[in-house]
């Protein structure tokens, strides 16, 4: 059968035609909302007008069919309309309010899990991994996927001082942008890449390669046609590797997971912060990474135990000290913790005003 | 199909606890598709070395674009033929992730003609991501998808898929449509969306408020985030209401940042000249407070993740720009942005980057944007600075002025 005629250059489908009227009514003119629990939460207009919403979780890598199993529940109960959010969830918007709980029934009956509003844990941002990724040192997905069954209640109900953003990265480049999570996994080269140079100088151009390292590790190797890498200043980022195939630095045995803590992004309270290195390594243990697991839960429940109400990890932790946040959590502190690539100046303490 | 049934115990583990599967997902593709069930085989076998398999992209694509799909080719394609091909398509979302199940079905019925069956909804930046095509299917992919209103998004050293937040569509706490000037952003720079000409990659996301629900503080090299130049106006009956089941001194009061609210059990007071419009007691309190007077965002600039010379959050660059249609000033502001940045970059040097290079001073008067002190946390400690000529014949001229009228302007 003879293809359509391409168009290039159109964009993307204007939004407005996927706004439901309820939404094209009111837009811009909303009042106020309610979270009803954490499944839900109803939208009221200036109108009058009410949106109710029923948030679903979702693995994010979704076959077509599961889709589709969406499209039937947002034709049935939502009249098509239907949205996903920035970390992955499904939205069912709902304007009839005596379709609201035979939504809720049918979605449990068909297993889909609601939740993830709120002061609790909503779904992870996260990056490819094993599944698609030519850098990934894990599986971001299946750290997630293990991660979230052992902390699924923070999802369904069990409420928090404050929302807890997790996000797992399979690599340095962080293509999910975690490294402003409260908590959040990065996965970890530990050894210096080899090089095929024999292919070097086909495949590679020496000035993006040397220009490629961060800590100025690389350097021409005229002998072999090709680059040599300090071993004193490589630190793993696997930069080099991305721009010149023949470097490889993936190991079995010595890739592993690091993880942040402390992170936030909005600006309540206080500013945006980075999320801070306090466990530098977890070996690789598919196909459910049970230290990580463990790890990740032990520090929401000791944050659970200690915040106040509406403190993120990161507001906590600077109002009690990081040195309080290692002794009450007993992570052991590392010379990893200690910042030797941008931020050393930033980092260090200045005054010995610190706990015991 | 009668495709190769794989034995997979260890991502099986993974079909287990209540979180939804996605190696459920796989399988439930797989069984009518030979890509998806080759990709279960091989996942496991990543599960079972410990490493991945994916080579590096190669260059593919549909005539005259330079992006919008990502190569991916399997190192061991010959044991998994599925998947010695095994690309990506971006297609661009629409704004505020809206859909209708018209449309997604569409997009998925042209899917399971052509790919894997297998997607993300949706990638870290934004588009819906569909994983997992031969080259060969990639021009089809295009053609049924642009006839149909869908376009690619961006990929490589070029402007990436612009992102927004829900914005006016179903929040009360936007001060701008982000939605809209997302739209309007797309469709501008279609070329630099999908002709990749830059340094390295440009990510716009839209945020209506400080809660920056698109994360685009950390992960945008412009980051728009919604604010207000008026006071909070306070319903003092639903402050009442909220008295009953808060307690508005611990969780309110002690928690503002600028201590410029006072409650005394009756009445809420807010000094809003001394407020920074942070968004917690708004949060807390979204019946009782709310924002007014001029609406429109702060522009910040230079967010990255870590690579190549570490991590970034955005800058502060214009504290505040009204933001209405058809948006001119910012798109003419955008264009001299990657002027500069053209200019001055390297290759795989991000704007932040360069802007930490070159200093602040260069990028501010390239863009026409005047120093202020909303742009810093703090000034400059050492006294090792830049003096131009006209710096210096600038201050003489304000010493000149003050001997004439005896009065000193610092």
């Amino acid at each position: 059968m003879a293809l359509p005629q391409r168009k290039t250059d159109i964009g993307p489908p204007n939004y407005k035609q996927f706004l439901p009227p309820v939404i094209q009514k009111n837009y811009g003119k909303w009042k106020y909302h309610e979270v009803i629990n954490p499944g839900s939460m109803v939208h009221v207009a200036e109108s009058g007008d009410k949106l109710w919403t029923v948030r679903v979780a979702s693995p994010r890598l979704l076959a077509t069919d599961t889709i589709r199993e969406h499209c039937d529940i947002a034709d049935k109960y939502c009249d098509g309309f239907f949205r996903y959010t920035t970390r992955n969830n499904v939205e069912f918007l709902v304007s009839d309010e005596k379709k609201l709980e035979p939504l809720k029934k049918e979605l449990k009956d068909k297993g889909f899990k609601m939740g993830g509003i709120g002061a609790g844990i909503t779904n992870v941002v996260h990056t490819q991994g094993w599944v698609h990724c030519h850098s990934a040192c894990t599986d971001a997905s299946g750290i997630v996927k293990a991660m979230m069954d052992e902390l699924y209640e923070y999802f369904e109900s069990k409420r928090l001082p404050n929302k807890v953003r997790l996000a797992v990265a399979c690599c340095v480049n962080m293509c999910g942008a975690v490294h402003c999570s409260d908590i959040a996994i990065v996965a970890v080269h530990t050894k210096v890449p080899t090089i095929a140079h024999e292919n070097f100088k086909n495949m590679c151009e020496l000035p993006t390669v040397i220009g490629s390292c961060p800590t100025r590790a690389i350097s021409p190797d005229p002998a072999q046609k090709s680059v040599k890498i300090n071993p004193e200043k490589c630190m793993y980022c696997g930069n080099c590797f991305t721009v010149c195939p023949p470097i490889s630095i993936k190991d079995p045995e010595r890739d592993g997971v690091a993880i942040v803590v402390g992170g936030k992004i909005n600006s309540l309270r206080t500013n945006p912060k980075f999320s801070k290195l306090v466990i530098p390594y977890i070996s690789n243990e598919p196909p459910r990474w049970p230290k990580v697991v463990a790890a990740v839960k032990h520090i929401i429940e000791v944050y659970a135990k200690n915040a106040r109400k509406h403190e993120r990890i990161g507001e906590w932790i600077e109002r009690v000290g990081w040195e309080r946040f290692f002794s009450l959590t007993g992570i052991d502190f590392t010379f990893q913790a200690i910042d030797d690539f941008t931020f050393m100046r930033d980092t260090l303490r200045t005054a010995s005003t610190f706990k015991w | 199909m009668a495709g190769k049934k794989y034995n997979t115990p260890l991502i099986d583990e993974l079909e287990k606890g209540p979180w939804p599967s996605f190696v459920t997902e796989m399988k439930k593709a797989a069984k009518n598709n030979e890509m998806a069930n080759d990709a279960v085989g091989h996942l496991e076998k990543c599960y079972s070395t410990r490493v991945g398999y994916w080579k590096h992209g190669g260059i593919v694509g549909v005539l005259g674009y330079g992006g919008g799909v990502i190569g991916r080719y399997s190192e061991i394609g010959n044991e998994f033929p599925g998947v010695a091909h095994f690309h990506t398509v971006r297609i661009n979302q629409p704004s505020g992730f809206f859909y209708t199940s018209k449309a997604l079905r569409e997009i998925c019925d042209i899917w399971d003609k052509y790919g894997s069956g297998l997607t993300n909804v949706h990638g870290s930046t934004g588009d819906l991501v569909l994983l997992g095509t031969k080259t060969d299917a990639l021009e089809p992919i295009f053609a049924e998808y642009s006839s149909r209103g869908w376009d690619l998004g961006g990929s490589g050293s070029a402007l990436r898929t612009p992102s927004c937040c829900v914005g006016p569509a179903r929040c009360e706490w936007s001060n701008y449509d982000t939605l809209d000037l997302t739209y309007a952003l797309t469709q501008e720079f279609q070329d630099e969306l999908h002709r990749p000409t830059f340094s390295y990659k440009f990510k716009i996301k839209s945020s209506g408020c400080a809660c920056d629900c698109v994360a685009a503080l950390a992960r945008a090299d412009l980051s728009i985030i919604g604010t207000w130049k008026g006071d909070i106006k306070i319903d003092q009956s639903e402050v009442k209401n909220y008295a009953k089941t808060m307690d508005i001194n611990a969780e309110i009061i002690n928690m503002c940042p600028t201590g410029c609210m006072s409650y005394d059990g009756k009445e809420l007071k807010i000094n809003n000249a001394e407020c920074n419009r942070c968004m917690h007691c708004i949060t807390r309190m979204t019946k009782a407070l709310k924002p007014s007077g001029e609406r429109g965002a702060t522009l910040c600039m230079g967010s990255k993740a870590p690579i190549v010379v570490g991590s970034l959050l955005s800058w502060v660059i214009v504290p505040f720009v009204k933001l209405e249609p058809p948006y001119t000033e910012l798109k003419a502001l955008i264009r001299k942005i990657w002027d500069w940045w053209d200019e001055n970059g390297k290759p795989r040097e991000r704007i932040g980057e360069v802007i930490e290079i070159k200093g602040m001073r260069s990028f501010l008067e390239a863009i026409g944007v005047p120093p202020q002190p909303q742009q810093i946390k703090e000034p400059r400690k050492d006294p090792f600075m830049f003096y131009t000529d006209d710096d210096i014949a600038a201050y003489k001229a304000k010493e000149a002025e003050e001997k004439k009228t005896k009065k000193y302007k610092f």
